[in-house]
């Protein structure tokens, strides 16, 4: 089976979940790129766990999707608040706190 | 569980296997790609379903059939669904001017070093070979073959992860609970004044509270 090409993939998918959370204003893209940064975590973990011949890896991978699926709701709930409050999710808006 | 065995030097990847982590590596990027570069946040998010499936292909290419089900179900099945369902209950699903930047000037920076960084790494593994991430070329089975792959993951959690089991669900829990009590709509509901009056000194004058008596103050 594959090892180090699923690693670079992963890599690669990291860095474009980064780019998305660093770029995108819109705050529901924010959180679909950090689905992104959190699968490339998933990818290297089941390579990893099969490299290793255990399946402690993909025990581990199942610990990160619940993880993921309740950043989810309590980010959209956030983004709920924000656009009840401001008529808009722009995420560069929020300076408030800004010095 | 065996001891870690690694085991490499044979040449065990299948023709089938390079295909399809070809065809599923590539349909993660277009995806991935279409996440970040798309105006609409629906088509963000389709994009987003097409590229968490490949994902689950390339699990399943891994022999990781488990976790390739709860790909599925829980990411394309739910987080995504909730996703687009925020997008079209907020009604802002109106497209993005990504021309507009937020850093001036960062995408062609982005392009260099994005080009930079994979001419780098594809060099290298050209150079190198593949091993150079971690030594051994490729695994050569998978994990256990006389047990399914659920029974192998359902006795670790339930035996040497059975705290952190509990504990995910505890944060589940509380999860669920907070997003609900975040995005409940309190009784007395006053929305906070539109963001240029935000300017205005702050008032802790207690007739402010409530809404009986909103109309009294003067602005």
């Amino acid at each position: 089976m594959l090892l180090n090409q699923f690693l670079l993939l992963g890599a690669v998918l990291f860095c474009i979940g980064v780019y998305g959370v660093l770029v995108r204003r819109n705050g529901v893209m924010v959180l679909m790129s950090i689905e992104l940064i959190l699968n490339a975590v998933n990818i290297n973990l089941v390579a990893f766990g099969t490299h290793l011949q255990q399946a402690t890896g993909q025990a581990f991978a199942l610990f990160v999707i619940p993880i993921a699926a309740a950043e989810v709701a309590v980010g959209l709930a956030i983004v709920l608040m924000i656009y009840r409050n401001r008529r808009s999710i722009d995420v560069d808006s929020l300076d408030e706190m800004k010095g | 569980m065996p001891e870690a065995v690694l085991l490499g030097g044979e040449q065990t990847t299948t023709a089938v296997e390079w295909v399809v982590f070809i065809i599923a590596a590539t349909t993660t990027l277009l995806g991935s790609f279409g996440v970040i570069m798309a105006r609409n946040p629906v088509h963000a998010a389709l994009s987003l379903v097409g590229s968490l499936f490949s994902v689950a292909v390339l699990f399943l290419n891994q022999g990781a059939e488990f976790l390739a089900a709860v790909q599925v179900i829980v990411y394309t099945g739910a987080i995504v669904i909730l996703i687009l369902f925020v997008l079209m209950l907020l009604g802002i699903d109106t497209e993005e001017d990504l021309e507009d930047e937020p850093l001036r000037g960062q995408m062609p920076v982005a392009v260099g070093i994005g080009v930079l960084l994979t001419a780098s790494v594809f060099a290298l593994t050209q150079l190198v070979g593949f091993d150079v991430v971690t030594g051994t070329p490729e695994v050569t089975a998978a994990i256990r073959d006389d047990m399914p792959n659920i029974n192998q993951i359902g006795r670790l959690l339930f035996t040497d992860f059975v705290v952190a089991t509990q504990l995910a669900g505890v944060m589940l829990t509380v999860a669920v609970v907070g997003a609900v009590v975040m995005a409940r709509r309190p009784r007395e509901y006053q929305p906070i004044p539109e963001p240029e009056s935000m300017d205005a000194p702050l008032s802790l004058d207690p007739t402010d509270q409530g809404a009986d008596n909103g109309a009294e103050v003067a602005d």
